[in-house]
């Protein structure tokens, strides 16, 4: 099968691979290039394991195909971390209990972290609307909720 | 939290330090950044996929299977048929003696329940497997099925699992597992009220937002490396020993990340074949399920029928309880003989009755194979139970919470399957529910004690 080439930025850093033609963004960051932080829970669309932020926006990449990305920066949990220092939300995630199996917590902190982007102060039913397309089986959601709220304040305090 | 300390100050040591403590999870840094190495987060130079075939019907004989157009589809490496499959009927709980062997991992002349492994492919590419198992041609004869488990348990219902002969686990107790304790008809002779109602569940799927699977690489010295979410590890590997007929040290498993399990990981499903497929084919296989196989094929809980029948005295004593209690296991075996067992211990509930019968059944239906969830045997049971328990207090007009308190078991009190009650708590946890819900009770009750007689 002819090969397509991509390239785009993970994480801030220079990708360009060779693909096969409809391989999904997924596929194609865990396949080729080797970052396993989005998970594959259902490849249709409908369980929000595999959310990655594409140029700003939250995005299913079981949904996307990886051609379709050329030129875009795109962001994974695996890249939040500066320097060795946890981001806000990993730190909030932490400390609240939000992760127990830990398999929807990367898609879990994309959704959270595009919200937190766009609107600093969410309130609690904004958190839970933002977080509608991720499933989680352990947690109950509460204590990713409480996470998310915990991580907004932290970043207010910090602004102010 | 607040801690309440009065509860059984003198059987305890007062130097608990960590109760009430939060301590960081040591799984959670890997978690937050996406460094926890799930099975499927491996990629291995060579690696083959496994789709299987499966039956579209719930019960059939297979009178011909055809691979051939299968085999021929480019990328196809490999197709495996019961044939290949060195020790094909198994069951998982041999391993504590609980036959027969009921269960094949592949078909071999008849399927069972709609979804049932008959052939499986493997291919360069996930694509090709799938593709050419849409190839495989399989030739059934249409056979009766039997959906519920009344009806498997009439005379003349069509037989389910012939390793069994008969639609229903025979234990050493026969058809059922029993307990007898006191007399119950002298119980509801005595009983100022008898109240006998059904309680019916369906089966639950876990749901778990990482899908059943595993890797498996063939290495140099000739053993396999198995990368698996099984929740079972030690009961895989056995299990692949026997089915695969291979020594346990041929076989390292690398395992206990769980993407969600529930007790949906728990059954000896995906690892022995693809063991098998990287033992045959030389190469690494990785088999992993789909969501829509997750959602139909993995083990559900089981589908369970309480009938409980109580007999209780206008004091609030409950005198007599006769429970049969009915698990549907589906086509095989799986763990359910030991949840409808775990179920016949468990229905008195945490309540001293001094006249019991019960009988637990696992039946056995044209259905998805159930096994073990969260409380498997028991949790569908205390539904059951405590529902019941609402309707007797209401009944004879009296509050719920002080109806148990009268029926609670306290230590020394003789529970019905012969094993004295220890270490009873549940009048304290009553008692605590009672304040945290203001839910008050009469203060006799907020005076009774698990273990002081007398109160």
């Amino acid at each position: 099968m002819a090969k397509v080439p991509v390239q785009f930025t993970l994480n801030g850093s220079e990708k360009a691979e060779f693909i096969d033609s409809g391989t999904t963004l997924l596929n194609a960051l865990r396949d080729k290039i080797g970052d396993t932080s989005p998970k594959g829970g259902c490849h249709q669309g409908t369980c929000g394991a595999c959310s990655v932020i594409i140029d700003g926006e939250l995005r299913l990449s079981c949904l996307t195909l990886a051609e379709t990305c050329n030129g875009a920066a795109i962001t994974t949990t695996s890249g939040l971390a500066e320097g060795g220092v946890l981001h806000p939300l990993q730190r909030a995630f932490l400390d609240a209990f939000a992760t127990q199996c830990g398999f929807c917590t990367p898609g879990m902190i994309m959704a959270a972290k595009v919200l937190l982007d766009h609107t600093p102060n969410p309130s609690r039913d904004e958190v839970v609307e933002a977080l509608s397309g991720n499933i989680c089986r352990c947690t109950g959601y509460e204590p990713i909720i409480q996470a998310v709220l915990t991580a907004a304040r932290a970043n207010s305090q910090n602004a102010a | 939290m607040e801690l309440r300390k009065s509860y059984f100050a003198d059987v305890r040591k007062d130097d608990l330090h960590e109760i009430g403590q939060a301590r960081p999870r040591s799984d959670s840094p890997g978690h937050v950044t996406g460094k926890t190495a799930f099975f499927a987060d491996r990629n291995f130079p060579g690696m083959l996929h496994l789709k299987m075939v499966r039956s579209p019907h719930h019960h059939a004989r297979i009178r011909s299977i055809d691979t051939s157009e299968a085999e021929k589809h480019p990328g196809v490496v490999k197709v495996l048929t019961a044939k290949d499959v060195p020790h094909n009927v198994y069951t998982i709980l041999i391993l504590i003696q609980v036959g027969p062997e009921d269960e094949t991992v592949l078909a071999d002349g008849k399927v069972r329940w709609r979804g049932e492994a008959v052939v499986a492919v493997l291919a360069e590419t996930e694509r090709a497997a799938q593709e050419a198992a849409a190839k495989v041609k399989v030739d059934y004869e249409v056979l009766p099925a039997v959906f519920d488990m009344e009806e498997a348990l009439k005379p003349g219902a069509p037989i389910v699992n012939e390793y069994h002969g008969q639609n229903y686990y025979l234990y050493d107790s026969g058809e059922c597992r029993k307990v007898r304790f006191g007399d119950v008809e002298a119980g509801f002779a005595e009983a100022d009220h008898v109240l006998e109602q059904s309680y019916q569940s369906s089966p639950i799927e876990h749901a778990p937002t990482e899908t059943t699977g595993c890797i498996v690489v063939p290495e140099g010295n000739d053993r396999f490396t198995c990368h698996t979410n099984t929740q079972a590890m030690f009961f895989t590997l056995d299990n692949t020993s026997i089915i695969l007929q291979m020594p346990g040290s041929k076989l390292h498993f690398v395992g206990g990340t769980v993407g969600g399990g529930f007790g949906g990981k728990v059954d000896v499903i995906v690892e022995p074949i693809a063991i098998l497929g990287a033992k045959l084919t030389g190469r690494p296989v990785c088999f992993v399920y789909s969501r829509e196989e997750e959602m139909q094929i993995s083990s559900p809980r089981a589908a369970e029928k309480v009938v409980i029948k109580d007999g209780v005295m206008k004091d609030g004593r409950i005198v007599a309880r006769k429970v049969t209690g009915y698990t549907d296991a589906g086509a095989y075996s799986r763990h359910s003989p030991y949840g409808a067992q775990k179920g016949a211990g468990h229905y008195p509930g945490p309540y001293t009755i001094p006249n019991v019968w019960i009988d637990t059944y696992c039946v056995y239906t044209n259905r998805t194979p159930s096994s073990a969830m969260r409380g498997f045997g028991v949790t569908i049971g205390d539904f059951a139970l405590e529902v019941q328990m609402d309707k007797l207090a209401r009944l004879i007009g009296m509050d719920p919470l002080e109806f148990r308190f009268i029926n609670a078991y306290r230590d020394g009190d003789m529970k019905a399957h012969r094993q004295p009650t220890e270490g009873a708590a549940l009048i304290e946890c009553m008692q605590e529910a009672s304040r945290a819900a203001n839910w008050p009770v009469a203060e006799k009750y907020m005076a009774m004690s698990s273990y002081v007689k007398g109160t």
